[in-house]
């Protein structure tokens, strides 16, 4: 297991689609210990010692990075941990993934920030970035110590899935954090408005008797967030949005030339809030499957570039916890191993996206508003990259996941794509059909 | 032992369910098929108080969390009256407090050989999640606010007996809908049956999208009272609501209390109905829930015979299923 990787590799026969460079094209890509080389080398400069991998009718793309997935350990492994979680990230074409703060102790201090970074270089899964708790103990009244955070190695700030409810202290926090250049992450909810809500609250809510989650809830946190980071001129990044509400107001200040940025979940982009009418807990998840036109402002969004990024929503939750009643049963469900296939069903195959965006969203996107390196595979960066079969059909089962969690809101659905590479530093650390090694 | 009755009743070739989860899944035709059997059942057993054994051998487990005495008593003589044996679990002190889930507390009375639970729990879906996890009958005798099936189908049996028909009554259901299973049922099973139903009450508890569903949505009582056949009093459910939707009880009474200056305007032949346990002063008058238009008690009496029907046709349509095994399941 601790053998040397060999991280010289030589990727032909693909598509390359590298938004951050404009990319859309068959074309070699030449990896040299660990670092991508060039692309379309001459052939003089392959050293002997490569890995050929054969991407005849694949694409070829920087690795998937994710903006907010939840990994439970320290505290909560039953659900899910650092590896079985950062294995499902390989799994599902993903690179590198900024994990929550939410854990049990939560990553409020320098000593929970190198846990988390330890037990991912061990994992030798997808790259694990820390977020760091915004505020204290999670509890939503006082500051982080952030500038500790920011030096034990924190990439981003935020106390997901939880909302910042205190305005005075996301003001503070956006203006302390500039002298960090860090970003902070809100997911955007007033608590009161949602109190106890288990589902979108619309017509299916009103027929089920289920307590519903208003959109207001979400629509007036995201005026309250992007109003805040005007004033502070921070680095806000809200999400994951689920309503016509929350895309108009990105909408309007973005036009104004305001640096606020927002990301989806994929569940929000193809399921609506009719699937809960089987009151079957996998699809309770956040944020909430909401009615049918909100689903089409979120794909029309994420199309035009209002909504930047696309993050999994991977909350994963035991098979205990999401076989209890439907009040009982927490929010969430395993998203890290369909993000990708959701995308490429939901939205390129059916025209919303092109690659060249997908990519975007899912990569070149989320590594530009997390501050981390990754989306691009310009020479000299670090060979994070994923090869996706985009034809390979396949069933969602939950019991086949890597992650601990078989909840998904997707399961049973047939989709399209798959990663069969997923390529972190020029190392190969997953493979679909590991029987198969295409080795010239 | 008691006069026990052998029974002469053919079953329904239509009927395939062996659940009974909600009315709002259920056909006009097959509504009305319930009540039938409902009505023979009751008058083979002279009024619910007889003693037939149609359904002897058999076991009924009501598995209830949340505090009922109605209904888990109706459901038990429903069960008894058909000669069938009750079991009574209640989530209090039991199982469940030592931290046993909801699932595997059914599971193990399954596995006592029960031939239907019948569940009531505060949550939506219950039920449902018990019908994909058990193999015996499973009965929804309330999942939070969403449904009470057998609730409105006693009152809909109720109004038949007096009216005849229900296709073209105009039926008000007036209070807490927010909150009511009864009214949520009723909703659905007399607009499946074709009458005019209106839902009335304060505007936080009875919500604009009704009317986005293609009902009538009315505010005051009293505008639409001379055009009622029928009204059904919810009862105000302060356990289910979390701030409160209206200023006051004596508000909200006011507003929505039947009360005699109302009967006033009210038709000559009005029923008044309450699903019970009513509070008087609030929704309806002493002088009104006593006097003769109302159909209160006979609700009750009724909702055993609804009861016994819905023990016998989901019982006959499991074992119909399990002898053969290629019939329809409708579930």
């Amino acid at each position: 297991m601790n053998k040397t990787a060999n991280r010289d590799l030589l990727i032909e026969n693909g598509r390359l689609v590298d938004p951050s460079q404009d990319l859309d094209r068959l074309a070699r890509l030449l990896v040299i210990k660990g670092r991508v080389a060039a692309i379309d080398p001459a052939d003089a400069d392959i050293p002997a010692t490569c890995e050929r991998l054969d991407a005849s009718g694949n694409i070829v793309a920087p690795g998937l990075v994710d903006l907010g997935a939840e990994l439970r350990e320290p505290g909560n492994e039953e659900d899910e941990t650092i590896e079985s979680g950062s294995q499902a990230a390989l799994a599902g074409g993903f690179t590198s993934v900024l994990c929550c703060s939410s854990t049990r102790p939560c990553i409020d201090s320098p000593g929970a920030v190198e846990f988390v970074r330890q037990k991912a270089t061990k994992a030798r899964g997808a790259r694990i970035h820390v977020i760091g708790c915004l505020s204290k103990g999670r509890e939503g009244e006082q500051m982080a110590e952030l500038g500790l955070l920011a030096d034990a190695g924190a990439v981003a700030f935020s106390d997901a899935p939880k909302s910042i409810p205190n305005d005075a202290l996301l003001k503070r926090a956006l203006e302390y954090c500039r002298m960090f250049d860090l970003p902070i992450i809100d997911r955007p909810e007033v608590p009161e408005l949602a109190e106890n809500g288990m589902m979108h609250d619309g017509q299916i809510s009103l027929v089920l008797g289920l307590k519903g989650l208003p959109t207001e809830a979400e629509d007036l946190a995201v005026a309250r967030d992007v109003r805040l980071a005007e004033a502070t001129s921070g680095r806000l990044h809200v999400g994951p949005v689920s309503t016509m509400g929350a895309v108009d107001m990105i909408r309007r200040v973005k036009s104004r030339g305001i640096d606020v940025t927002a990301s989806v979940c994929p569940h929000n982009l193809c399921l609506s809030d009719v699937k809960l009418q089987s009151f079957d807990s996998k699809y309770k998840v956040h944020p909430p499957l909401r009615s049918g036109k909100h689903v089409e402002t979120l794909r029309n969004a994420v199309a035009d570039g209002t909504i930047d990024a696309i993050q999994s929503g991977h909350m994963p939750r035991s098979r205990e916890k999401k076989m209890d009643d439907l009040d009982l049963s927490p929010f969430g469900g395993a998203a890290l191993e369909t993000t990708l296939a959701t995308i490429i069903t939901y939205m390129i195959n059916e025209q919303v996206l092109d690659w060249s965006a997908a990519v975007d969203r899912l990569s070149t996107a989320p590594a530009r508003i997390a501050g981390i390196a990754g989306g691009s595979l310009i020479t000299g960066s670090a060979a994070d990259i994923v090869i996706i079969d985009p034809n390979e059909s396949w069933t969602v089962d939950g019991m086949q996941f890597r992650s601990h969690c078989i909840s998904s809101p997707l399961d049973g659905h047939s989709l399209q794509g798959r990663a069969t590479h997923t390529i972190v530093g020029g190392e190969i650390r997953y493979r679909l059909r590991p029987e198969l090694q295409h080795i010239a | 032992m008691s006069n026990a009755v052998q029974p002469d009743l053919t079953f329904p070739k239509s009927w395939h369910r062996r659940h009974l989860l909600d009315l709002k899944s259920l056909s006009a035709e097959e509504i009305s098929t319930f009540l039938d059997v409902a009505q023979q059942l009751k008058e083979m057993t002279q009024g619910c108080r007889h003693k037939i054994s149609l359904l002897s051998g058999k076991t009924c487990a009501n598995l209830f969390f949340e505090n009922s005495t109605r209904t888990r008593n109706s459901f038990s003589l429903a069960a008894k009256r058909l000669g069938a044996d009750t079991v009574e679990f209640s989530s209090v002190g039991s199982s469940v407090a030592k931290g046993e889930t909801f699932v595997d507390t059914a599971k193990t009375i399954e596995a006592m050989g029960v031939e239907w639970v019948v569940t009531r729990h505060s949550t939506p879906g219950t039920p449902h999640l018990l019908s994909r996890e058990l193999d015996c009958c499973v009965l929804n005798a309330g999942d939070g606010p969403h449904g009470h099936p057998t609730q409105g189908l006693l009152d809909i049996l109720t109004i038949r007996q007096h009216r005849g028909n229900i296709k073209g009554l105009t039926v008000a259901l007036v209070g807490d809908i927010a909150h009511s299973r009864t009214a949520r049922s009723n909703i659905w099973g007399l607009s499946k049956l074709g009458a005019h139903v209106i839902i009335c009450g304060p505007p936080t508890l009875v919500s604009p999208r009704w009317s986005e569903l293609g009902f009538e949505v009315a505010h005051h009582l009293d505008d639409i009272l001379p055009r009622c056949d029928v009204l059904n009093l919810l009862r105000v459910q302060f356990e289910r609501q979390r701030a409160r939707p209206f200023p006051s009880v004596h508000e909200y009474a006011a507003l929505y209390a039947m009360n005699g200056a109302r009967m006033q305007k009210a038709k000559d032949d009005i029923l008044i109905m309450a699903p019970g346990p009513i509070n008087r002063g609030v929704e309806i008058t002493p002088e009104v829930a006593d006097g003769p238009h109302s159909v209160i008690l006979e609700q009750v009496n009724n909702g055993i015979a609804v009861r016994m029907a819905a023990l016998w046709l989901l019982s006959g349509a499991n074992e119909r299923a399990k002898a053969t095994p290629t019939s329809p399941l409708a579930d």
